[in-house]
């Protein structure tokens, strides 16, 4: 149940988009996630929709793997579709109470639950191809200009992988601290909400201590390699663009054009 | 009482490109009263395979019986298998979460549905149990030494009264005094309480000295189900395991290659004591 979480986790195989420079898979999603608030009617969600699954093609992550992913930000999902059902003013097709379904309603929020799944979609998969290594070095490299206006931007960066780095392992330990408590014949499943939250105590307790116990190990390993921050610090695999790299970024510029272009072309 | 599995197979993320095939058709049958030793180098399916027979993972294929009745079957309850199959995890310590000691060990019968009386009367045999008295019924078990640590975990799970304990590698990362504490326990429980045991360990040794049946994993597979002594007599294939033999048995074979007319079936220290002495008085006479 657990490890259906997908999200910021790494995919480790071979691929054209594993390989490409994070800053391309950075700017890459950034622009993604533009042209999805610029879409707007069927052909640019279809756009859309091709585009990210070419991509995800090419990554060669599985589809499946990916819409397991998804199961986390069901709830959410569900309630952004649910208001935008329920609260659009329009044509009424049916009534029950103060709760009306209108046409215009059905339509947003068809179209709200495609931007959000692709969003979840388009930037999961930024982490799914790149390693928390890699991504950090391309946002502290991406960033770097904001060092002039003394913004820790290594500081940051490394935080973020860290923080990255830490989801599987303490999705792992949860599951492992779980199992422990269930063979004490602790139930994490049944009755009401306030029992299933007094049911999480066993759990997170020791997931906290774990945590801790495992930063403050880290923070130990890290100084004792001479870790004392960003300043001086040089990369042993320094990122450069290749041909690759430039072609993606035409690509990217050329979807997004042809995204505000359609948006214009075709008022709704 | 005995548990029961029928070819089961495990895979670990079967969806993506790297599926692990955890357990491979693996059929056993554990008696009870028995002392098991369950050894596999890392990865073998060790710790897969003992989740099995608690419930707490599902098998892809394959059935596991509990007094042969399916514990896959929906009128199954959950809550008596692990009421009465103990499962002591890697660094169980690492479970614990209550302020005080008493009230952890409390936890496990508290979910079975107790009265407070039987509670608190199985919650102090079983710190009786791993030897800690009174005096640490109200620290904090954060506050205790790791081996302190590990017996109070080590009794969360007694305090259930299972009938079968299955412990997985209950003695990593402890001294060799708080080593021995542990393991003799442990005998001490089979022997007493004439619970079944089941012990996952790295140590040849400790698996010679206490188990009476050995089974040996590798790659998701049983290899090997009999005495440690018919176990050992396969040195040479369990190296191939990325396992081995006690060292005695390494002796007892090189003194056999040297002309010396031993027993190379010793797996103990005790046991390679004598057979020695017995071929030294042969010579003297």
């Amino acid at each position: 149940m657990l490890r259906d979480i997908t999200i910021g986790q790494y995919y480790a195989v071979e691929s054209p988009i594993h390989r490409l420079d994070p800053r391309v898979k950075l700017a890459g999603t950034l622009l993604y996630i533009v042209s999805l608030f610029v879409a707007e009617g069927i052909i640019c969600y279809l756009l859309a929709a091709v585009f990210l699954g070419l991509v995800v093609r090419l990554s060669k992550v599985p589809l499946k793997y990916m819409v397991r992913g998804l199961k986390s930000i069901v709830f959410l999902l569900l309630l952004s579709v649910s208001f935008n059902i329920f609260l659009t003013e329009g044509r009424v097709i049916f009534q029950v109470g103060f709760l009306r379904i209108t046409v215009e309603g059905l339509v947003i929020a068809a179209f709200m639950a495609v931007r959000l799944i692709l969003l979840i979609l388009g930037s999961t998969l930024m982490t799914l191809t790149t390693t928390p290594n890699n991504l950090t070095d391309g946002l502290e490299k991406s960033l770097g200009f904001l060092n002039k206006i003394h913004v820790p931007v290594h500081d940051m960066a490394m935080m973020m992988s860290i923080a990255l780095r830490f989801i599987p392992i303490l999705i792992e330990e949860t599951d492992k601290i779980m199992k422990a408590q269930m063979a004490r014949g602790a139930d994490f499943e049944s009755g009401n909400i306030i029992k299933k939250a007094k049911a999480m105590v066993p759990l997170l307790v020791p997931l906290f201590v774990s945590a801790f116990r495992r930063a403050s190990d880290l923070a130990m390993a890290m100084e004792a390699r001479c870790y004392h921050g960003g300043e001086g610090r040089t990369k042993m695999k320094p990122l450069h663009y290749n041909g690759r790299d430039l072609m993606v970024y035409g690509i990217l510029i050329v979807y997004l054009a042809v995204m505000i272009g359609l948006r214009i072309a075709m008022p709704v | 009482m005995s548990i029961k599995l029928e070819h089961v197979n495990y895979i670990y993320e079967p969806d993506t490109a790297f599926p692990v095939h955890a357990t491979d058709d693996v059929s056993l049958e554990i008696h009870d009263g028995e002392f098991i030793a369950l050894i596999g180098h890392t990865g073998s399916g060790k710790s897969t395979l003992i989740q099995h027979l608690n419930g707490l993972i599902h098998p892809t294929s394959g059935t596991i019986y509990y007094n042969g009745k399916n514990i896959a079957d929906a009128d199954f309850s959950m809550k008596e298998l692990r009421s009465k199959v103990g499962l002591v995890f890697q660094y169980p310590e690492h479970q614990l979460f209550e302020m005080d000691v008493f009230t952890d060990v409390c936890f496990g019968p508290k979910n079975l549905g107790l009265s407070e009386e039987e509670i608190e009367q199985r919650a102090k045999d079983a710190l009786e149990m791993v030897g800690l008295d009174e005096s640490y019924y109200k620290q904090s078990p954060f506050e205790l030494s790791g081996g302190q640590k590990r017996r109070v975990a080590i009794a969360g799970v007694l305090a259930m009264k299972p009938e079968v304990l299955i412990l997985d590698e209950p003695t990593a990362g402890l001294d060799p005094k708080g080593r021995d504490e542990i393991l003799d326990q442990v005998a001490w429980l089979h022997k007493n309480s004439h619970m079944t045991i089941i012990l996952v360990s790295h140590s040849m040794e400790d698996v010679a000295r206490y188990a009476q049946r050995l089974i040996v994993m590798n790659k998701g597979k049983v290899m090997f189900d009999a005495t440690p002594v018919e176990v050992f007599r396969h040195y040479k294939e369990l190296e191939t395991m990325g396992l081995a033999a006690p060292q005695v048995t390494y002796i007892a074979h090189a003194l056999k290659e040297h002309g010396l007319d031993i027993n190379t079936d010793v797996t103990t220290v005790e046991e390679a004591k004598k057979e020695i002495l017995r071929l030294w008085r042969q010579r003297t006479c």
